[in-house]
Parts: C-alpha cells; sequence; structure tokens
C-alpha cells in the first residue's frame, strides 16, 4: 500500500490554473523528487498536501485517510509534516525550543519533550548550540534547525521546500547525508530542489511539473534528458539563432 | 414613529457622515502607506477643534477662515509626530507599534487638558443656529456647509494623490516601501507628508465639527473608534470607500436614534465595526489587506 | 540561577516587612505598583506570551467589579466567592471575543480593534443598565470585616495585591514552562510556522484568552472593595486599557519580572507626579510625561527594561547568557 496518495489535484488562484490535475504516489521509505521550472506550483502542491491551501478538486490520501479538508495541525498529528521554503525558526526562543515545539506534539510531557528534542538535534549536528537563540544562527544552521523541527514531530512524509537552497556544496553534502539518515528511519521524503546534485543523488524517481501539470516522471538519469524537460526549463530554441 | 423624523434624521445623518468620512480619509491614508494605525486620530482632531476655538475667541476668527490655519497646525503635528517617533517603528513587531501611538493620543488629550481645562466649551459662531427647511426636515446651516467641505477635502485629497507628483511618490510608498527607495524616492519624507496629510484632514474636520458641538478633551476616543469604524467599513487604505462609509455610518447612526437612545448609538456603530470585520474584512469597497 | 532566586525571596522578605515602617499613604502607593504589576501580568499570557495585542483588557477589569460588587449589594454573596463568580464570566465573554477574532483570523491591528470594540460596547452597555447605576456608577458601602473584603487602612490591602502579584507571577511562571506556556509562546513567534509543526493554535489561543481574561477580572474585584466606587467609564474605559499594559511593556513584554519591574518603576512615577502636579493645579501633565516616557522606553529600550537590568546583573547572579 501507497504511504501517500494524490489523486487529480487542482488548485486556482481566480483564472491561473497552479496546480491542474496532480497525481501521483509515494511508497514508505520513498524519496520522490519534485521539480519544475520557477512558478511550476511547486510550492502550491505542497502547500495542498499540508492543509496551508484547500485544493478545489482531488484526493490527498495518507494511509488510506483523506486529508484535504484538514487544518495544518491535523495533518502533521496524523504524520505528513513540512518545512518551508524560506524558513521560519520561532526567532526569540533558544534552539532547543523551537525544537520542543515539534517534539510537544508526541510528547505530552515536557521532561520527555526535551529528551526527544536533544536526540533530534543531535541528529541534525545541532546539539552543542542548544541553547542559543534562534536568532543568531545563520541560514545553513536555520535550515538544519527548520529540518529538525519538522523532525521532532516523528513524521511518516516529510515535505521538504528547497532546504539545500543557498547553501555552499560542502553544506548541500553534509544535508544530503542527513536526508539520507532521516530516509533510513522509514520516513518518506517529497522534495521540492533547485539543487540539481541534491535531487540526483537522493530522489529514486522525480517529478516534474510546468504549470501545474506533470509532463514528465521517472528516474532522476530519465527525466534529465526528456526533450520536454528541457524545453520547459529552457523554452524551444530560437528559430532563427 | 412618523415619516417626517426619520426624514428629518436621515437628512442629519448623511451631513454629520460628511464629517466621519473626512477624519477617516485621514485614518485610512496613514494605514495605507505606512501601514499603521493611527491611534492618536481622534485628539488629533480635538487639538484641531481647539485651535480654531482659540483663534475664534482670541482672535474673531470665524471657524470657516481659520480652517486652512487648523489644518495647516495639525498638518505640520502630524509631520513630526511621523519624523520623530513613526517612522522609527515601522519595523517593530505590532504590539510596538501600538504603543507609541497610543502614548501619542494620550499626550495630546492631556495637554488639551492643561491647556483648556475639563469642562465642554461651546463658543457662539457666526452660523451657529442658521436653519433652512427642506421639505419636512430643518437643515442646519453650518451643519451643510461641514458636508460639503468635507466633501470638497476629500476629492481634492484624492486628485491630488491621483496627480501630483508628490501624490504619485506618496502611492508609490504606500505599495512598495523598497521599490520606491530604489527609483530614489525619499520614503522618510514621503512618509512624513502622507502622515502630516493624513492629520491635516482631522485638523480640518476639527474646525468645520467647533460649531456643530461643544469641543472637551476627552472627545478624542469617540472620534478615533468612529473613524476606525468608518475605515473598515470602506476598506482600509481605500480613500473614497472611507468616505462611502462615512455616510453609511453618519445615516446608521442616525437612524438608529430611533430605535435606541441616543447614548447607545455607538453601540450601534460597534456592532456594525465588528460584523464588518468577521464577514468582509477587506471592507464594502475593497481595501488593501 | 539560584542567586536570582535567593534575591527575588530576599526581595519578598522586605516586602512582607515593610507595613511595618510604612504610613499609610505609602502603603497605598505600594498596593498600586501590586495591582498594575498583577494586571500587567494577566494581560501578559494573551499579548506577552501568546502576542495577540489586546487593548481592550478593561473589559475583565469591569467585569470582576460589576458582577462581585452587584452579588454582594444584591445578594449578600461575600466577594471572596463573587470573585470567582466575575472570573468566570470575564472567561466566558474572552471565548465569545476570542472565538470571533481566532475563528475569523483577525491578527494585528483587526485584533486590536474587535477587543476596544467589544470593551466599548460593554461600556455604553453597563452605562445604561439601571441595576449597576447606570452612567453614575455604584458607591460601595463601607462595612469593614474579612467577609466583605473590606478593611480599615491599607495594611490588608497591602497583603491581598501583594498576594495576588506574587501567586499570579507564580502562575504565569509556571504556565510558562508548561507544554500549553511553550505552545503559547509558538503561535506568537510565528502562527503559520506552529500549524506546521501540530500546535492547535485556536484551542491555545482561547486557553490563553481565558486564563488572562479570569485573572485579570479578579483584579477588578479587588479595586472595586478598595475604592469603593465603581463607573462604567473608570472600570470599563480605554484609558485603563492603555494603562494597564503600559508596565509589561515598559518592564518587557512576555517575561515574568518584565510586569513588575514596570510597575516598580511607573506606578510611583505616576501616583506621586499625579498628587504632586494636581496640587500644582497641573493636572494631566503626569499622563503627558507619561505618554512620553512610553515613547521613550519603545524607541530606545524596545525589549524593555529587564534586559539592561538582567544584562547589569548577570556577572553577580551568574546568569546564562
Amino acid at each position: 500500500m501507497e504511504l501517500l496518495r494524490v489523486k487529480d489535484l487542482g488548485k486556482h488562484f481566480g483564472g491561473l490554473t497552479a496546480v491542474d490535475g496532480l497525481s501521483f504516489q509515494l511508497r514508505p521509505g520513498e524519496m520522490l523528487g519534485l521539480i519544475g521550472p520557477n512558478g511550476a506550483g511547486k510550492t502550491t502542491v505542497f502547500a495542498c498536501l499540508s492543509g496551508f491551501l484547500r485544493p478545489e478538486q482531488g484526493e490527498v490520501l495518507l494511509e488510506g485517510q483523506t486529508l484535504v479538508g484538514l487544518a495544518p495541525n491535523r495533518i502533521c498529528e496524523l504524520g505528513l509534516a513540512r518545512t518551508f521554503q524560506i524558513v521560519r525558526p520561532f526567532l526569540n526562543i533558544s534552539v532547543l525550543d523551537n525544537v520542543m515545539v515539534g517534539a510537544l506534539l508526541r510528547e505530552k510531557s515536557v521532561a520527555r519533550a526535551r529528551a526527544l528534542a536533544c536526540e533530534v538535534l543531535g541528529f541534525v549536528g545541532l546539539g552543542h548550540l542548544a541553547q542559543s537563540p534562534a536568532t543568531g544562527l545563520p541560514l545553513p544552521l536555520r535550515k538544519r534547525l527548520e529540518l529538525a523541527k519538522a523532525l521532532a514531530t516523528r513524521p511518516k512524509v516529510l515535505l521538504l521546500d528547497e532546504v539545500m537552497a543557498g547553501l555552499n556544496p560542502t553544506e548541500v553534502d553534509e544535508l544530503i547525508a542527513f536526508i539520507r539518515r532521516i530516509n533510513a528511519q522509514g520516513v518518506g521524503i517529497l522534495l521540492i530542489e533547485h539543487v540539481m546534485r541534491g535531487v540526483m543523488a537522493l530522489a529514486s524517481r522525480v517529478l516534474v511539473i510546468n504549470y501545474g501539470q506533470l509532463i514528465a516522471q521517472g528516474t532522476p538519469q530519465e527525466v534529465v534528458g526528456n526533450q520536454e524537460v528541457i524545453e520547459a526549463y529552457l523554452g524551444r530554441g530560437l528559430k532563427h539563432a | 414613529m412618523s415619516l417626517a423624523l426619520a426624514f428629518q434624521l436621515l437628512i442629519q445623518g448623511i451631513l454629520l457622515g460628511g464629517i466621519y468620512g473626512l477624519t477617516a480619509v485621514g485614518l485610512s491614508l496613514i494605514f495605507g502607506v505606512m501601514g499603521v494605525i493611527n491611534f492618536a486620530h481622534g485628539q488629533m482632531m480635538v487639538m484641531g477643534m481647539y485651535i480654531s476655538y482659540w483663534l475664534l475667541v482670541l482672535l474673531g476668527l470665524d471657524p470657516y477662515l481659520s480652517l486652512p490655519l487648523a489644518a495647516g497646525a495639525i498638518f505640520v503635528l502630524g509631520y513630526v509626530m511621523q519624523s520623530t517617533v513613526v517612522n522609527r517603528i515601522l519595523d517593530f513587531p505590532e504590539a510596538m507599534q501600538v504603543l507609541p501611538l497610543v502614548a501619542m493620543g494620550l499626550i495630546l488629550e492631556n495637554l488639551a487638558l492643561l491647556f483648556w481645562g475639563p469642562d465642554p466649551r461651546s463658543p457662539s459662531t457666526a452660523l451657529g443656529l442658521a436653519t433652512f427647511t427642506l421639505g419636512s426636515a430643518t437643515v442646519d446651516v453650518s451643519r451643510l456647509i461641514a458636508f460639503g467641505l468635507a466633501i470638497a477635502f476629500t476629492v481634492f485629497l484624492v486628485l491630488f494623490l491621483k496627480k501630483s507628483a508628490t501624490g504619485k511618490r506618496i502611492r508609490a510608498a504606500a505599495d512598495n516601501r523598497l521599490g520606491a527607495q530604489l527609483v530614489g524616492i525619499k520614503v522618510d519624507r514621503v512618509n512624513n507628508i502622507a502622515f502630516g496629510l493624513g492629520a491635516a484632514t482631522t485638523g480640518a474636520a476639527g474646525a468645520l465639527l467647533l460649531p456643530l458641538m461643544p469641543v472637551s478633551p476627552y472627545l478624542g476616543h469617540d472620534f478615533t473608534t468612529t473613524a476606525f469604524v468608518v475605515v473598515i467599513l470602506g476598506g482600509m487604505g481605500n480613500l473614497l470607500g472611507a468616505l462611502v462609509g462615512g455616510l453609511i455610518l453618519g445615516v446608521t447612526e442616525s437612524l438608529a436614534t430611533l430605535a435606541l437612545p441616543a447614548t447607545l448609538k455607538q453601540v450601534v456603530s460597534f456592532g456594525l465595526l465588528v460584523l464588518i470585520m468577521l464577514y468582509k474584512p477587506q471592507g464594502l469597497f475593497g481595501g488593501r489587506r | 540561577m539560584r542567586r536570582l532566586y535567593l534575591l527575588l525571596g530576599l526581595l519578598l522578605a522586605v516586602l512582607l516587612l515593610l507595613p511595618l515602617v510604612l504610613d499609610k499613604y505609602l502603603l497605598g502607593i505600594f498596593v498600586m505598583i501590586f495591582y498594575y504589576a498583577y494586571l500587567g501580568q494577566s494581560w501578559n499570557v494573551l499579548t506577552g506570551y501568546t502576542g495577540h495585542i489586546s487593548l481592550g483588557h478593561a473589559l475583565y477589569v469591569g467585569i470582576g467589579a460589576y458582577v462581585s460588587t452587584f452579588l454582594a449589594q444584591k445578594f449578600g454573596l461575600t466577594p471572596w466567592l463573587g470573585m470567582l463568580a466575575g472570573g468566570a464570566l470575564a472567561a466566558v465573554v474572552a471565548l465569545g471575543l476570542g472565538y470571533l477574532g481566532f475563528r475569523f483570523g483577525l491578527r494585528g491591528v483587526y485584533f486590536v480593534i474587535l477587543t476596544i470594540s467589544c470593551a466599548e460596547i460593554a461600556r455604553l452597555v453597563v452605562s445604561h443598565i439601571d441595576a449597576v447605576g447606570s452612567f453614575s456608577g455604584i458607591f460601595l458601602d463601607f462595612h469593614p470585616g474579612f467577609a466583605n473584603f473590606q478593611f480599615r487602612g491599607n495594611v490588608h490591602y497591602y497583603y491581598i495585591s501583594l498576594g495576588f502579584m506574587v501567586l499570579g507571577s507564580l502562575a504565569v511562571h509556571l504556565l510558562a514552562r508548561s507544554r500549553t506556556g511553550r505552545l503559547m509562546v509558538a503561535i506568537r513567534e510565528d502562527e503559520q510556522a506552529a500549524l506546521a509543526l501540530g500546535v492547535d493554535s485556536f484551542k491555545y489561543s482561547m486557553i490563553a484568552i481565558a486564563i488572562s481574561a479570569f485573572m485579570t477580572s479578579l483584579a477588578g474585584t479587588f479595586y472595586a472593595n478598595y475604592v469603593f466606587y465603581l463607573s462604567p467609564n473608570s472600570m470599563f474605559g480605554m484609558a485603563l486599557s492603555i494603562d494597564l499594559i503600559l508596565r509589561p511593556i515598559i518592564g518587557g513584554l512576555g517575561t515574568v519580572l518584565g510586569p513588575i519591574i514596570g510597575s516598580f518603576v511607573l506606578t510611583p512615577l505616576s501616583e506621586v507626579s499625579r498628587t504632586y502636579f494636581a496640587q500644582s493645579g497641573l493636572e494631566g501633565l503626569h499622563l503627558v510625561l507619561y505618554g512620553v516616557l512610553a515613547i521613550l522606553v519603545v524607541l530606545f529600550m524596545r525589549q524593555g527594561i529587564l534586559v539592561y537590568l538582567a544584562r547589569a546583573l548577570r556577572p553577580w547572579l551568574k546568569l546564562e547568557e
């Protein structure tokens, strides 16, 4: 059985179709890439899956249970967590307290939530910064914090929205390693990514969307050679060039 | 209930609504450009009333003549407030933005108390008691003049923002602060002018109100909250919406006195305010947020 | 940290002994310090910790004052119980207000305007209820006795208001460390991000406003039985709503010690200057200074006095950064 199943998803903003009849499945333990040019509708797909936007059509099923119409916090409770493209740390509290907010979803006691949060912080390599205020973290560490917060909710499916953007190659490699380890614990991962190095290294399958529609899917190698995908990114060649 | 009474109240409501509209236009402009709510708005209006009161008592200047002076004085007040305080708090968290403006209102209110004392003052003006009849209704001349001038000012302000170079700069800064800065607009100065203009409307409204009601230091809160209602009705940042909102509120409040004691008419406006916020938060005519 | 608790304990001991040496006037100033610190603490729960800005908290003070006084006058119920009834009603009203605000997504200035409107509606409606004295309000008869919550002199009021401040602050301290308090802070910091982590922001915002309103209304009962007079304007008016938010902001928003420090700085200033200027015929000047001070603090000490105080005392208290 699939972990996450999306059927015929559709979302419009006024006359603009942001997502148009998108369908796909995520199997347990799978890592799936979602790519497409800017404005293709990737972030809108995430917002529809995580409850921040309500799709007009289609179904989203997490282990057979429908998510459409549920509030974001309910969806997170059911096991689907997300990160934000522009990271959103709780700036005025410590790194540990940030992660504890996520941990408190599963652990009702503050002491146990603290233990869980410490464990997650150690896992993403922020253990030594637990007591520092989040406002002091540089961007690469904020990205890890964003990941740690979502992980602390113990998700079954994790949606990662451009977690590698703005990082240097070494940092990207570190993050790839983290994500592999998260995945190894059985978490299904759907990632939006422009850093192709990350997608190639992680995803076993890639979905390519443009104007909200699925235009190609397959292994990363298959997809990058696809003529339609190249055109979507680069446009058609100029006739008189 | 007699039809004649209802007609009378309708006329009164429309006339009062014009002044509501004028003050609300200022509040709406300030919100539209700076994104802050001027919690000192009503107190600025009271200042406008006292300034034209002083000019009347000390120099014998009729409020309609002293109106430009009152508006000018409150323009300067607004300009100074913006340049010394408000420009510095635009990026603050909201709780921190609310307090300085509330404090500003507190300062103005108590300055008025210091200068003029707590007792209401109602000076007699040239046209104070003049009336004429329209069908079955009696119309106060000063109300009619206030209404006409309020509409004229609002239209003038809207045209100024649309057509003049300064107006265009203000709208650019309202639309996108960073963008306006990038094309060389001195946003801080533009903000000062915008706050000054918004304030000046309250100064003018104050002068127009002086012949109509006794002035006291404590009127400010009511004026501010009335302006809130109107702005929310018309849509935050929508100037013509504020004018229409003023008329709607004036008529609603006036007609509400048919069923309720006059002192409860504000309950109607607050009730209206809450309903509009809940069901049509962008206002009846669309706003900026 | 231990030195901080030691210092606070010492200060509390001093406060407990003060009535031995202070006269009635000075005790009265301390009563006001404790009263406003407690009010600020109550408001702090909703605005400082949860991030929903209320500029209509006088609503709950008024409910507390009117309900307990009405029940005492009509049915002879002791204000100690009337206080709880007032608290319950305040919490219910706050839940109604909160439902409208949080369910319909009113945030920022819109929520501020909602809170102002509700307080003003209450003020106007109470002004028209004859059973509670309409515009002119209620004068309380003086029947000293513990059951009546009325006492000669200021010593009893001193200890009661001190108790309010200490217990209220303790309650907020415990709340802030609890699961509920941590989720409230997450909502304050970034509501969308909190939702994404499974925080039910509606539920915890409702809990915050109910706690805040309940606590606030208890102060109303205290105040009514301290000044023996309540009127719609003084108990429900905007002036009180403004007054009660100044201290936590000046002291430090969203901290337990902020409202207390803010009150110790601002209240004596306001009380002393009020009497002083009123005697000199300059009524209102103290509020002008008050406003100027509030603006200066926001402009130049945005995080409140507490941060600077903590920085100065850090070496001695061995606080962590």
